[in-house]
């Protein structure tokens, strides 16, 4: 049987399949809860320094099984509240990546100052939420602003800081190397596409907000491209993330070059028993081509992997 | 995706609760809900309280700002629905207790309807703070119901909550199911009194609810989501969790206790 275990840079993962950032987190039984059903490891709501209700409804649009809009607003408890959430779920065994945004690199450094002191693996920056004004995608899609924010939280935690990259713009591979020159550990790719719902018949837009981040199995294929581009520009580990629903989706993205994928729309369409149903195809799949674990599957599609 | 459908029919149920009729031929069951768009306004999750045929049916109450504004929409007006969504009532137990408090009947009512016309012999608690806030009484009472009132004020049948005629009703009769729908202290209360009688309770539960696809968390209940896992569950998945009946989240998904901050 392959070997699961996997690796982002010094943390090392049970299987590559980690729940996504926004999918189940705001609670800590939650987040045991994905732990429990075989997640790899989990990644925290995007946790801000007040509270924040997010958007108002309608929030989500579905289309049949293709994709999920959604405008939540990043609704958080805030830092001072969320740290309980983090202590139940590593109580329980957790492997807990905690996930933060701000609209500053000093508001960035002091949340991961403050969540690192929770204890979590690992910690996500959240500069790619596509609709949140002031915050993600506003403040992480110029690869000056990229630097200047994973610099300045990497000077404030001890352990890995993992960048989540934006697709809505023309490079995403130089916002990768931006990251991982300022020290960043990891890169996650991709966040939501910039998408919009319309009805017809009312004339307007379907979400409260407009604008929303469109997952699911539509943007495979746009996160596939960005992982594929940014594993060729940068040294560090790749995170792949959009549309992953089956053991198939998973081992392309690690033959295009990541070292862990993230779950989040699938969550919604197939139940937290997603994770098990991933971890045991993934394995059957790379029995059947021969490759011994995950780690061999890493990059294979590349001409020269390393 | 939203179905556009227009609201055929407003009807006033009590002072503070008006339901809404509407064509949206889709199967749904009792116990179900859907989540329905008031364009402009908010999107709200609100139970299904008629089920059968393609006119379905919610029965909101003015609650805050949002319901309030959403009762006194005419018809004609054009909401968008998503759903039906969750799980039902199973509506096969023969002998049923169903206590409801305030607009909890809203939900019951399907549910009862159904084993009501299967045969089931059902007897009903129904609560409210006075008389003309019973709701549905007259609809438990059609569909050949035994119904036992209870007001806060005692102005229509027993004086005071719902629960203390729940727990007469359950030493008196022989029940194989008890439904109940109202406040989650109210629920509480009746899931501990019926698992003293060892009959089974299945609660419906009311959460803040952002997506109602098992994404958001908004309204997670301990380990359980209400809107894919519920909203209708037995109570012994519940009484063993200390945010029943003690506390939900808000939007930011802070913990709130019921009965304020």
């Amino acid at each position: 049987m392959a070997d699961l275990g996997t690796r982002i840079g010094g943390l090392a993962l049970r299987n590559p399949f980690l729940l996504a950032s926004g999918i189940w987190g705001e609670s800590g039984e939650s987040l045991a809860g994905a732990w429990d059903a075989g997640a790899g490891g989990v990644i925290t709501k995007s946790i801000g320094s007040v509270p924040r209700l997010g958007y108002p409804n309608p929030t989500v649009e579905t289309f049949d099984e293709w994709g999920l809009l959604n405008a939540m607003g990043l609704p958080n408890p805030g830092i001072d509240e969320y740290p309980k959430e983090i202590d139940v779920a590593r109580a329980r065994g957790a492997t807990v990546i905690g996930s933060v945004f701000g609209g500053t690199p000093e508001e960035f450094a002091t949340l991961a100052r403050r969540i690192g002191e929770t204890g979590v693996a690992a910690i996500e920056l959240n500069l790619s939420c596509p609709h949140a004004e002031g915050y993600g995608t506003e403040v992480g899609s110029d690869p000056r602003d990229v630097e200047a924010i994973v610099r300045a939280v990497v000077r404030e935690v001890h352990v890995p800081v993992i960048a989540k990259l934006t697709p809505n713009t023309p490079d995403p591979g130089a916002l990768a190397v931006a990251a991982e020159r300022a020290g960043a550990g990891a890169i996650s790719a991709i966040n939501t596409v910039r998408g919009l719902a319309l009805d017809t018949t009312l004339r307007r837009p379907v979400l409260a907000h407009g604008l929303g981040g469109l997952s699911g199995p539509a943007i495979k294929p746009v996160g596939l491209a960005c992982v594929w581009q940014i594993y060729e520009r940068v040294r560090i580990p790749v995170i792949g993330v959009g549309g992953i629903s089956t053991p198939e989706d998973a081992l392309e993205y690690l033959m295009a070059g990541a070292c862990a994928v993230e779950i989040g729309t699938a969550v919604t369409q197939q139940g937290i028993a997603v994770f098990g149903r991933l971890a045991e195809g993934l394995a059957r799949r790379l029995d059947a081509l021969g490759l011994a674990s995950v780690t061999a599957a890493v990059g294979a599609a590349h001409a020269s992997p390393r | 995706m939203h179905t556009i459908v227009t609201v055929t029919e407003r009807v006033p149920e009590t002072p503070s609760t008006v339901t809404l009729r509407f064509d949206y031929p889709v199967r749904a069951e009792p116990g179900q809900f859907v989540m329905i768009w008031f364009p402009g306004d908010d999107e709200l999750p609100m139970s299904l309280s008629y089920t059968g045929g393609s006119s379905k049916g919610v029965t909101i109450k003015a609650m805050g700002a949002t319901s309030q504004r959403v009762q006194s929409l005419p018809a004609g007006t054009r909401v968008g629905i998503r759903g039906p969504y969750g799980n039902r009532f199973d509506v096969t137990a023969r002998r049923v207790l169903v206590v409801a408090g305030g607009s909890g009947a809203a939900v019951l009512a399907p549910a009862a309807e159904a084993a009501a016309a299967s045969g089931s012999r059902i007897t009903v608690a129904l609560g409210a703070t006075q008389a003309p806030e019973l709701l549905f009484r007259r609809r438990f009472e059609e569909m050949g119901a035994q119904v036992e009132v209870a007001t806060d004020d005692g102005s229509d049948g027993t004086k005071g909550f719902v629960t203390p005629l729940a727990d007469r009703l359950l030493a008196d009769g022989s029940f194989d199911a008890v439904w109940t729908c109202g406040p989650e202290v109210m629920m509480r209360k009746v899931a501990l009194s019926a698992a003293r009688s060892r009959v089974p309770t299945f609660c419906s539960v009311e959460r803040h609810m952002k997506c109602a696809l098992g994404m958001c968390d908004a309204c997670a209940l301990g380990p359980l989501h209400v809107c894919v896992d519920g909203p209708v569950f037995p109570s012994d998945r519940l009484l063993g969790l200390p945010e029943f009946g003690a506390s939900h989240r808000d939007p930011s998904g802070r913990r709130v206790p019921f009965g304020g901050r």
